[in-house]
């Protein structure tokens, strides 16, 4: 058994490593296994503790791309980064693209991710052709939104459960430049950001807004918007990095991220003076944090975690002030916090995380119960407004709160393959904290 | 465009090897055992920008195919700027402890049929009078120790053939090199404990690319194995022979 942690570095586990090396390989005969592929989840959904993981970094191989019709088919374990560096050169990009391109294909549709473009291309499900399901049984199941359209929908924001996804395709989306134009605004507090917001999303792709949790009073909920387009300079001959140029090389000590710190840091940041409008490089735009290598390693060795949860447009302003209200009163620093309005876009999977409301996201260092506590405390909130947490950043919540989060869980259920299993999965469904 | 063969083409250090250079106009010649498998790293390098991929499944232990494989491979590639060799298998040293047909297998399947082959691609490289012959090797091959040396009696012998072979070619403008990685995460060593000298087929991809482009005679991959296995060379006999190593 070897340690193992994901991004957050909160649970650790102990589990079993079978790497894979070739999709048409048979899986491994053990009663517990999932697929695990960069590790760039926050919580335990792709750990298994005390049974079996499949690294599928080795399944990295292209299969086809149609480079007139942008649709590339590609082995589960090739990240999003090395997608770009070969589609971006021929003026193609990911039609939605979480904030880390250092994730698997297979991890982005296993945990439907977003991203800042939500309230017009959907979430990166809606964008997926195809792909094949590897059941333990030994079936292979070629799945698509025509065939076995049920297992395609359990298997997108499916959190690895149904099989092992050995293949997948994905439609692409054209550019015609690696630059993004930009533009930045502050806004005062949350009511604020929502009609700008309304205004922001008829002109922008991209919208996402970075808010100061710290601030109290009138400034709760103070932020800076930040909209993107594709721009349309003809430049498509920019270096790429695959892989970061900066590394955060040992932890650092946990004092230093304390609430004043992040309040001086937040106020400072709030305030700096920045061109509204400016022309960037995608990298810096979309991934900014992709240039530190371990960046998690801030946090110190116990690690962080993440809490990014929906609610309903209608509720989402007072929810939002409540949650807000609750992290500066604890005083629980978090750093990157971000608010995005996701669009009307129905959910592609059974289980995908993102649906119509605003969306909040944030992390806090790990400072145990008391860190817990204020969770269990916005998951109250949360669970009032008919709100979801997202499983993939999540590493603590009850199984109660889950299944008010997705009461599709027991139709999911029987999609789940016997042998496959996850800690997240037996965390959220064993039987204390049934209704 | 460069022509570049690949024997053991679906080994995961030759896989990588081939998609460093995917996108540098080069046609490949990829031969393995396992066709389906062969197909799968022929599209993946398509897809990266290879110009053309031929793909010849081949048992290539089995020596008495070896010259009619060269000839057909002669038949397409008109001229081989670089042949690397990259199959092999990692001896089970118990096994061939009591096992003399085991042992004579392994030999032939480290080094025998490497040999066999070099012998035939030399005369092609000689001809061409330009090239590189790339060849994995091993550092086990530098000292004989208890827990694997059929495998590096194999890859010892394996260098001195190229030490040779490079002293033969050099002359002729052909660049010889002998590729000795350290620790290496693939299947081949899956079932190993891995600490922190272990590393990425894909480093060691990138040493090789370096190395060719470089004409280096031999390369030790990563570079600080050249002074472990100095240290190792340097432990006197009487002592060594009461480690286990």
């Amino acid at each position: 058994m070897k340690h193992g942690a994901s991004w957050g570095r909160y649970p650790t586990v102990e589990q079993d490593t079978i790497p894979l090396y070739w999709r048409d390989q048979p899986l491994p005969d053990k009663p517990s296994m999932l697929a695990y592929g960069q590790g760039r989840s926050y919580g335990d959904v792709c750990l298994n503790d005390g049974a079996v993981i499949l690294p599928t970094a080795n399944l990295q191989r292209f299969i086809q791309f149609d480079s007139d019709k942008g649709i590339l088919r590609a082995e589960a374990g090739v990240t999003l980064a090395q997608i770009l560096s070969l589609v971006m050169p021929k003026g193609w990009f990911l039609a939605v693209t979480p904030g880390t391109k250092f994730v698997s294909l297979g991890g982005a549709v296993a945990n439907d991710v977003h991203g800042k473009n939500h309230h017009r291309a959907g979430s990166f499900g809606c964008h997926v052709s195809a792909f094949e399901l590897l059941r333990s049984d030994g079936q292979r199941l070629l799945c698509s939104p025509e065939q076995n359209e049920d297992w395609f929908k359990a298997t997108i924001g499916g959190l690895g459960l149904t099989g092992l996804i050995s293949w997948v395709e994905i439609k692409l989306k054209p550019i015609t430049s690696f630059h993004i134009d930009q533009q930045v605004c502050c806004f005062a507090n949350l009511e604020e950001f929502l009609a700008l917001n309304d205004v922001m999303e008829r002109d922008w792709e991209y919208t996402v807004a970075w808010i100061d949790c710290l601030a109290k009073g009138r400034k709760l909920g103070r932020g800076l918007y930040m909209a993107g387009n594709h721009a349309d300079d003809k430049e498509l001959a920019i270096k790429t990095i695959d892989e970061p140029a900066l590394t955060m090389p040992v932890d650092a000590p946990g004092f230093l991220l304390n609430r004043y710190t992040v309040k001086s840091f937040n106020t400072l940041y709030y305030q700096k003076p920045r061109k509204h409008v400016s022309n960037v490089h995608y990298d810096s735009y979309f991934y900014p944090l992709d240039k530190i290598a371990h960046w998690n390693r801030m946090y110190g060795k116990r690690g962080f975690f993440q809490y990014q949860c929906v609610i309903p447009m209608a509720k989402s302003q007072h929810a939002l002030s409540q949650i807000l209200q609750a992290i500066a009163k604890s005083g629980q620093a978090s750093f990157l916090s971000v608010v995005k309005k996701f669009g009307e876009n129905l959910p592609p999977g059974l289980l995908s995380f993102p649906r119509p409301g605003i969306t909040l996201a944030m992390d806090m260092a790990n400072r145990g119960d008391k860190t817990l506590r204020l969770l269990d405390q916005l998951d109250e909130i949360t669970m009032q407004n008919n709100g979801a947490v997202y499983p993939a950043k999540d590493a603590r919540m009850s199984g109660l709160a889950y299944k008010s989060y997705y009461p599709e869980w027991q139709t999911f259920s029987q999609y789940i393959d016997p042998k496959f299993s996850s800690s997240f999965w037996r965390r959220v469904t064993s039987s204390t904290g049934q209704q | 465009m460069k022509n570049i063969l690949i024997l053991g083409a679906t080994s995961a250090i030759a896989e990588r090897f081939a998609q460093r250079y995917a996108n540098q106009d080069c046609r490949f010649y990829l031969v393995s055992r396992n066709q389906i498998r062969l197909d799968n790293v022929a599209d993946d390098l398509r897809v990266r920008g290879a110009k053309d991929v031929i793909t010849e499944s081949l048992d290539l232990t089995e020596t008495s195919g070896h010259n009619h494989f060269m000839t057909s491979v002669i038949g397409r590639l008109e001229h081989i700027d670089i042949a690397l060799i990259a199959y092999g298998s990692l001896s089970n040293q118990p096994a061939c402890e009591g096992d003399s047909e085991l042992s004579l297998k392994e030999l032939n399947t480290n080094c025998l049929s490497v040999i066999s082959l070099l012998t035939l691609l030399a005369n092609v490289f000689e001809k061409q009078a330009s090239g590189c012959i790339a060849v994995i090797s091993s550092v086990a091959g530098d000292r004989g120790r208890q827990s694997n040396y059929i495998y590096g009696t194999a890859k010892g012998a394996l260098t001195i053939f190229l030490q040779g072979l490079r002293n033969r070619l050099d002359r002729k403008g052909v660049h010889v090199l002998t590729i000795k990685p350290g620790f290496v995460d693939t299947p081949m060593t899956q079932d190993f404990k891995k600490g922190l000298l272990w590393v990425s087929p894909k480093s060691i991809a990138k040493g090789i690319e370096n190395a060719i482009k470089r004409k280096k005679d031999t390369v030790y991959l990563p570079f600080f194995w050249r002074y472990i296995m100095l240290i190792i060379k340097f432990i006197p006999e009487r002592i060594f022979k009461r480690m286990s190593l």
